[in-house]
């Protein structure tokens, strides 16, 4: 039995994994070491609810104190690892080394930032509490108009919510449509007439040439030769994974903390959430996965694997799921689509954006798109789980309509 | 155990239903009901996950 365990990322991999450890019954010492100032907080409200002005900061907690306190951590905010070297089992925390006895990777992603733009006012991206803070002031300062580059679901969220905050959006998306790569053109068309029919001034098929401005931003250039003038840009362009300060540790950094099936990074080394790389064994090949569901079930697998010996261990090998609030509709994906997957619509319809659509590939089924279609989602969800076929698949969707 | 959610926080995800269809489903209404609220003792692991796993924290697993 281990005596104790070191999470590194106060977030919700970090977190769900000491919860996970508690509920099994280990009475260890647990450190949690998080660089962020704040009480373990969750982020997607963060381009939403909190966004909005709905909710104020102390709703975005990811336990309620009292259940933080129960868990009885050792507890470490504002602090940053900053080296491990696996061979010695020490981590570094603020430059100071420590021994560990089973460690725990999660210090997540932060965003893609476009380079150059550094000093300039006016131009954010949306990750953590301060920058959700620092967009919701600049939203409130009536801007003349907001740019969001990058029409991914973040990028789309914030749009929306500058919408309602009667602020006129353009958003760049560098792809023919916006989610194109992950849902083919069709269905990314319909995601596009969402934004437009709510005003959004939809520019696809260009990218951002140049962010101008001496202090502040003052405009945007794009590759088709536009200007658009502008005082606040949000970059939602992707993230890449917190993997610094494990340069020299011995592990292998690869967009990730390269782990195997089973969430192992190395002896007594697991990883999870947005920065764990792992073959997931259902798809027979190397993923990292940067949603929420991910980094609860994955905090949860890394934690336990910690506790296990390698005939206990159990591959990692979820459908990969998530959800985005846009506007009034709830969309959700589970599984793994490729833009030239066969696609069928199941239920609803595109016109009344209400519908769920289904992916299949080499006669499986690949994966469900659903707007405003929770519960066929999840049924689809299902089946993706127990490794349907396509014909399963349109048989199911058959019986149930 | 009492099964108790917080409908002004549950957005209907549906990922409860996905981990127990016995107690939670989200109908072609979109919104969410609750099957049975006094599940037998053996659903405790799996009530836990959905209160674990929802995405706003809707659910609540009392003694
Ligand atoms: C605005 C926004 C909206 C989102 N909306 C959705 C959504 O609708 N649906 C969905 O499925 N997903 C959504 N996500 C994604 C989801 O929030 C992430 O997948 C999730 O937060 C990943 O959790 P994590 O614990 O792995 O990493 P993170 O949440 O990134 O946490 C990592 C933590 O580690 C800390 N850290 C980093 N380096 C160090 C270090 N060296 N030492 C100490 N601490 C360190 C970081 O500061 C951070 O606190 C959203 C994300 C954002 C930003
Ligand atoms: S998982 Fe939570 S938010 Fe989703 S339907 Fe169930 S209770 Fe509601």
């Amino acid at each position: 039995m281990r005596s104790s365990v070191t999470i590194v990322g106060a977030s919700l991999a970090g977190l769900r994994a000491a919860e996970t450890l508690r509920r099994d019954g280990f009475d260890g010492t647990i450190s949690l070491i998080g660089d962020e100032p704040h009480v373990p907080y969750d982020r997607p409200p963060l381009s939403k609810q909190f966004l909005s002005g709905d909710w104020e900061a102390d709703r975005l907690a990811l336990s309620p104190p009292e259940r933080i306190t129960g868990l009885d951590l050792d507890l470490r905010l504002g602090q940053r690892a900053t080296g491990l070297d696996v061979c010695s089992h020490t981590i570094e925390v603020e430059g100071t080394a420590e021994g560990y006895d089973g460690l725990l990777i999660a210090t997540g992603a932060r965003c893609r930032t476009i380079r150059g733009t550094e000093g300039i006012d006016g131009v954010y991206t949306l990750r953590n509490l301060d920058d959700g803070l620092a967009i919701r002031a600049a939203l409130r300062d009536s801007p003349r108009r907001v740019v969001v580059v990058g029409a991914g679901f973040i990028g789309a969220e914030v749009a929306a919510t500058a919408v309602g905050y009667g602020v006129p959006v353009t958003m760049v998306e560098a792809l023919p449509a916006p989610l194109g790569r992950v849902l083919g053109d069709t269905v990314g068309s319909v995601v596009a007439e969402l934004h437009v029919d709510h005003g959004v001034d939809l520019r696809c098929g260009v990218g951002v040439e140049e962010i101008c401005g001496t202090d502040s931003v003052e405009s945007v250039r794009l590759s088709d030769g536009a200007v658009v003038e502008t005082d606040l840009v949000v970059v939602g362009i992707g993230v890449v994974p917190n993997t610094e300060w494990l340069e020299d540790s011995g592990l292998t950094i690869d967009n990730g903390v390269l782990c195997d099936e089973t969430c192992l990074a190395a002896p007594d080394v697991t990883a999870a959430g947005d920065v764990a790389r792992w073959p997931n064994p259902r798809y027979g090949e190397l993923m990292r996965v940067e949603h929420w569901d991910n980094a609860v079930e994955q905090g949860a697998h890394a934690a336990r694997r910690l506790m296990q010996s390698s005939e206990e261990a159990r591959p990692f090998s979820p459908v990969p799921w998530f959800w985005s609030d846009q506007y009034d509709r709830k969309v959700q994906l589970a599984g793994r689509a490729r833009p030239d997957d066969e696609v069928r619509l199941v239920d609803g319809s595109f016109q009344e954006r209400r519908f769920a659509v289904i992916y299949g590939r080499g006669g499986r089924l690949t994966a469900v798109f659903g707007m405003n279609r929770p519960r066929q989602v999840m049924q689809f969800k299902g089946l993706l789980e127990s490794g349907a076929s396509w014909n399963e698949a349109l048989d199911f969707a058959e019986v149930q309509t | 155990m009492r099964i108790v959610v917080d409908y002004d926080l549950c957005e209907s995800n549906a990922i409860c239903m996905q981990i127990a269809p016995d107690v939670f489903e989200v109908r072609d209404d979109d919104f969410l009901y609750v099957l049975n609220d006094a599940p037998d003792e053996d659903r405790r692991a799996a009530m836990d996950e959905a209160a674990q796993r929802c995405p706003k924290q809707a659910i609540k697993v009392e003694d």
